[in-house]
């Protein structure tokens, strides 16, 4: 698939799929943080607002909060991580997926791969 | 005998005391006497056990040595040096504990009436008022049990206050990411919103962020100043009144006291209301989850809503605050008057140190910690924040040697052990990738602080040549590298005589 992924400067990746958009952490996050050892999902229906925490991602280091990039209603969460939170960390962008979300606004401030890539780079900048 | 081979051993495990149970083995002193067992006949035989609980069966001296050995496996400060930043794992003088001590404190009954109380509660509003001259603010509630819980009090009071005050809808709670990991959890406890705020490169809270966020819809800004950077808030002032011309109200996390104690009052610096550790700054060790005690000093305006119990002095008489006297007050947060024990020590200390001797703390904390962070730097650990003077604690980050050489701040922490030396705290801040947080207290001598920063550069030289040495580190202790991940993810918390199915096998 080559639809377009946007990039938060939180470290959340977003997918357009149909209506939906998919949300996950994004490979830097994933190995700043280390493994994983746990993921706090919300429940299917939850209404969450742009800018909020919508989940939780903790390893051994950290706990840190996965805000939504945009107001909505959450349609499916991503049930493989109550067991198997090591997705996340082997495949962020991909089985390591966190959430669906019926989006009720519009995605703003959201960075492509390039500025992404450039962003992680000032950060990690000694 | 069955020919078995009996190997010498530094470490000899320690067997679950499940492990070495024997059925029928007893300690000869807790059998129970026919006198016992006649008292038991009164009993409704549906209330008798058919068959004895399953209970570890061993002698008594078995159960001593077993907790002995244990004991004896144990890091803490009276064995090693404890660098632990953010903790303040300092020695606590013996004296403060020896007054705690005192048979007539430890055996008074909780409910002993006032008027027979009078030397404890005098010795407590006496404790109240030292505290409140050391923060600068007027009222100090002895009562929550920990540093979290003082939080939520605090939090809880600024909530109430808002509320009267027809403001209601300030529920934002403003964080900077450099403050402890308790502040954002406590404000959610208390059922208010945290917003992040970020930190400038050098160190400081980003003031143009923090304006940005601050609104009518914000009930408090928490502050831990020096912050977990180990550097000093330079624009606290005027992040006081920034905070306050919005209607909003400053919090300030006593844990990093120790760095300003008797030099700096968080009152002058514009805080409303605050917590202190007294198991870290005042005496009472810590580390083991407890017990400590986190009194919480309040500014005029939120004096009323502070936690009960509190001691009152009428004409030279001590008594406790009823709730009809305080009604604003947010209540009651534990049994009686708290962590009675831990509050004594706090006294006691202060009653040693004096005035004078509280900035001898504060200034010893901040020159050993300069000392070791002067120290690392020149044998190669990079300073997170060179430009900045390290209060009691500083930061140092091995992102560097994690990319060059593959090892990383926990490997250096897990090699300190071999060298007798408890891990600094690593990983945090999270601000800083890599980081090891130091702080190494005022009670340290220059010879432990030498013999530190000798084992940390040789554990650099050692990790630059052969890493791996750092990576299977500890090498020496009777339990070598944990699999910190495996047991997160699988943790084993009960012990059975059989595993259960698809359980893992115990190591």
């Amino acid at each position: 698939m080559a639809e377009t992924c946007w990039f938060t400067p939180t470290h959340e990746w977003v997918r357009q799929e149909g209506h939906a958009l998919r949300i996950g952490i994004t490979l830097h996050a994933a190995q700043a943080l280390g493994d994983l050892v746990y993921v706090e999902l919300p429940e299917v229906g939850h209404q969450v607002a742009a800018g909020d925490a919508v989940a939780v991602v903790e390893s051994v280091k950290a706990a840190s909060d996965v805000y939504s990039p945009v107001s909505g209603e959450v349609l499916e969460v991503n049930a493989a991580l109550v067991d198997h939170p090591e997705l996340v960390n082997e495949d962020p962008m991909g089985q390591g997926w966190l959430l669906l979300l019926y989006p009720m606004g519009s995605l703003e401030n959201m960075l492509d791969q390039a500025g992404y890539d450039a962003l992680v780079q000032s950060q990690t900048q000694p | 005998m069955d020919g078995q081979q009996v190997q010498p051993q530094p470490h000899p495990a320690v067997p679950l005391l499940m492990e070495d149970s024997k059925p029928g083995r007893r300690a000869g002193t807790l059998v129970a006497g026919e006198d016992v067992r006649q008292a038991l006949d009164d009993l409704p035989a549906h209330l008798l056990r058919c068959k004895p609980p399953a209970m570890p069966e061993l002698s008594e001296l078995q159960v001593v040595r077993h907790f002995t050995r244990l004991s004896q496996r144990n890091f803490s400060v009276d064995t090693n040096t404890y660098p632990l930043g953010s903790c303040t794992m300092k020695y606590n003088p013996r004296a403060a504990h020896a007054v705690a001590s005192l048979a007539g404190l430890v055996t008074r009954h909780p409910h002993t009436p006032d008027a027979h109380n009078q030397g404890l509660l005098a010795t407590l509003a006496e404790l109240q008022q030292m505290l409140a001259a050391i923060t600068g603010l007027p009222e100090v509630s002895l009562a929550p049990m920990g540093g979290a819980q003082g939080e939520l009090a605090a939090l809880a009071m600024m909530a109430a206050y808002h509320r009267d005050q027809g403001d209601g809808q300030r529920t934002e709670v403003l964080v900077p990411n450099s403050a402890h990991g308790t502040n954002p959890a406590s404000a959610a406890m208390c059922g208010l919103k945290v917003r992040e705020i970020a930190t400038t490169p050098d160190g400081d809270v980003d003031t143009a962020a923090l304006a940005a966020a601050l609104s009518g819809k914000t009930a408090a800004v928490m502050l831990t100043n020096p912050s977990t950077l180990g550097t000093f808030e330079r624009r606290i002032t005027e992040i006081a009144r920034m905070v306050h011309e919005a209607g909003a109200l400053c919090y300030y996390d006593g844990a990093n006291l120790n760095a300003i104690l008797g030099r700096v009052r968080p009152a002058d610096m514009g805080f409303d209301a605050l917590h202190l550790n007294l198991h870290k700054t005042f005496a009472t060790p810590h580390g083991g989850g407890g017990p400590g005690a986190g009194p919480v000093a309040a500014s005029k305006r939120l004096a009323p809503y502070l936690p009960l119990p509190y001691v009152l002095e009428t004409d030279g008489v001590f008594r406790l605050a009823t709730a009809m006297e305080r009604p604003q007050s947010i209540g009651v947060l534990g049994a009686f008057l708290g962590n009675v024990g831990v509050q004594l020590r706090a006294y006691a200390y202060l009653r040693l140190l004096g005035t004078a001797g509280l900035a001898r703390i504060s200034g010893h904390a901040v020159l050993n910690a300069s000392y070791v962070a002067h120290g690392l730097h020149q044998a190669g650990y990079k300073l997170a924040y060179p430009q900045r003077r390290a209060c009691h604690e500083f930061v140092v980050t091995l992102a560097a040697e994690a990319e060059r050489h593959g090892f990383r701040a926990g490997d250096v922490a897990k090699r300190m052990l071999d060298f007798g030396i408890y891990a600094p705290t690593v990983y945090f801040p999270l601000l800083v990738s890599e980081c090891l947080l130091i702080e190494p207290t005022e009670t340290e001598t220059k010879d432990e602080l030498d013999r530190l920063i000798m084992v940390m550069s040789q554990i650099m030289e050692e990790g630059r040549t052969q890493p791996e040495l750092l990576q299977q580190a500890p090498h020496l202790l009777p339990i070598s590298r944990v699999d910190e991940v495996a047991a997160a993810r699988h943790p084993v918390l009960t012990w059975r005589t059989t595993p259960e199915p698809g359980s893992p096998a115990p190591a």
